[in-house]
């Protein structure tokens, strides 16, 4: 049973509707207490980040995350879900994330080469820095950001190439993040989540 | 390197897609699951549906098959036709769409674009321009291209994206219907004069009108079209492999 942590951020359905194309049980909550009887989390979200951190903090869903991630659970963040898995982002101000990743969250304006468009929208192949085990090497999954996680260290699983290598995926032990959107990267991003079913 | 992305349009009245005709195996042509499924498995990057209904319930109608499509197909779905007010958006992004397109919407309300962009993000709201020559002069047209508002196109363009809009859409009514090519003098002028993602719509005839594109204009993200796909003059697996194998960065 997949547990899909409702934290006001950003619409659920597609993530729901992907889950629910593999055969996998999902229900969306944001109550600590239901969702404790997941066994596995997901920490969706689009928006800024300070907003999303400040809404995690303020339904305690921060300390009910960080706790369910150091009993083991497997948590996957997607999108600015994975940008929360770090230490800190520099979106607008610099604000504190979950810690449970080192690294920070940084724009890509001034960094990539001038003829490169913000926000990295598109599709755009993975390459795989160790083995991971949600990911395929080479395969094409959709982009929508504007930062990305920087210093990963040994969480780094797979960057793209815009100009610059951007972070791409993480995976540390029970922890899995995706900058991408597997609930829109079509075949692709279906095999990605019942991989996560299955770990 | 990120790809370059191909898009299919489906129009949509009352229910049913509009103009779509002979594929072999499948069963309903006109049914906007079945034929979505049909480009997101054949490799299309992203689906525009356009709501051509007039009427109240034609609208509930496409509201429910857009939850369908969105139950059904895991590629980005774009919307647009009828998209008003922030309500309008709202009622669609509802529903699975992940971006919504406005056309006469944004000509009549101004304010809608920075209104839209502000509450649901810039990636969210895509600014659809039908734009003709008149004189000589770009200029953006209303109501599905029949009412020169007079405005001149790449200054309203540059407004709406100054505003928030996070993708252009061009449709060239000048070269629309006519199949021998995008308006590749209309899309160099739009994608110099803005940063965010162009999507070429309009003219294409052939496989090889989509290798000029990128070719000519490498700051075109996008190539969309309706009717070629539609009626199986281009299949979408053919025209990534000539785009590959023309150098073009595509999702195989």
């Amino acid at each position: 049973m997949i547990g899909i942590i409702d934290y006001g951020v950003g619409n659920l359905f597609s993530l729901r509707s992907s889950f629910a194309a593999i055969g996998a049980e999902a229900f969306v909550s944001g109550d600590p207490a239901e969702l404790a009887r997941a066994d596995r989390l997901v920490l969706p979200g689009v928006g800024a980040f300070g907003d999303a951190a400040e809404k995690l903090r303020k339904s305690g869903l921060d300390a009910f995350v960080k706790e369910q991630a150091a009993a083991g659970k497997p948590l996957l963040g997607i999108c600015l879900g994975m940008q929360l898995l770090f230490e800190k982002s520099y979106e607008y101000g610099e604000h504190e994330g979950l810690g449970l990743l080192k690294g920070q969250v940084v724009g890509m304006a001034g960094k990539l080469p001038a003829d490169l468009k913000i926000p990295h929208m598109g599709w755009n192949a993975l390459s795989l820095t160790k083995p991971a085990r949600l990911l395929e090497d080479g395969s094409y999954v959709y982009f929508v950001h504007s930062f990305y996680a920087q210093n990963c260290e040994a969480s780094l699983a797979a960057v793209t190439d815009y100009g610059i290598p951007i972070t791409a995926a993480v995976e540390q032990g029970n922890i899995f993040g995706c900058q991408f959107h597997p609930e829109k990267s079509g075949n692709v991003g279906l095999t990605i989540l019942k991989k996560f079913c299955e770990v | 390197m990120i790809t370059k992305r191909i898009i299919p349009c489906l129009d949509v009245r009352n229910g049913r897609v509009v103009k779509g005709t002979n594929f072999q195996g499948l069963r309903d042509v006109s049914d906007p699951v079945e034929l979505g499924k049909f480009y997101s498995d054949c490799g299309a990057d992203e689906l525009v549906f356009y709501d051509i209904t007039a009427s109240a319930e034609g609208r509930a109608l496409f509201t429910d098959i857009l939850t369908e499509v969105a139950r059904t197909i895991f590629i980005p779905l774009t919307v647009g036709g009828g998209i008003n007010s922030l309500a309008d958006f709202d009622r669609v992004l509802k529903c699975g769409a992940d971006k919504v397109s406005v056309n006469s919407g944004a000509i009549r309300n101004p304010a809608l674009v920075g209104e839209a962009a502000k509450r649901y993000g810039d990636q969210c709201v895509v600014l659809s321009a039908d734009i003709k020559r008149v004189d000589g002069v770009f200029h953006v047209f209303a109501k599905g291209g029949r009412e020169d508002t007079g405005m001149e196109a790449i200054e309203w363009i540059k407004r709406c994206v100054g505003d928030g809009a996070g993708e252009v859409v061009v449709n060239s009514i000048d070269t629309d219907g006519v199949k021998r090519g995008f308006d590749l003098e209309m899309l160099q002028a739009v994608s110099d004069a803005v940063d965010v993602p162009v999507i070429a719509s309009g003219g294409a005839g052939c496989m090889q009108d989509f290798v000029t594109l990128f070719q000519a204009l490498p700051k075109v993200d996008a190539g969309l079209a309706a009717s070629i796909f539609h009626f199986g003059e281009v299949q979408i697996p053919d025209l990534k492999r000539l785009l590959r194998d023309n150098d073009i960065s595509v999702r195989l």
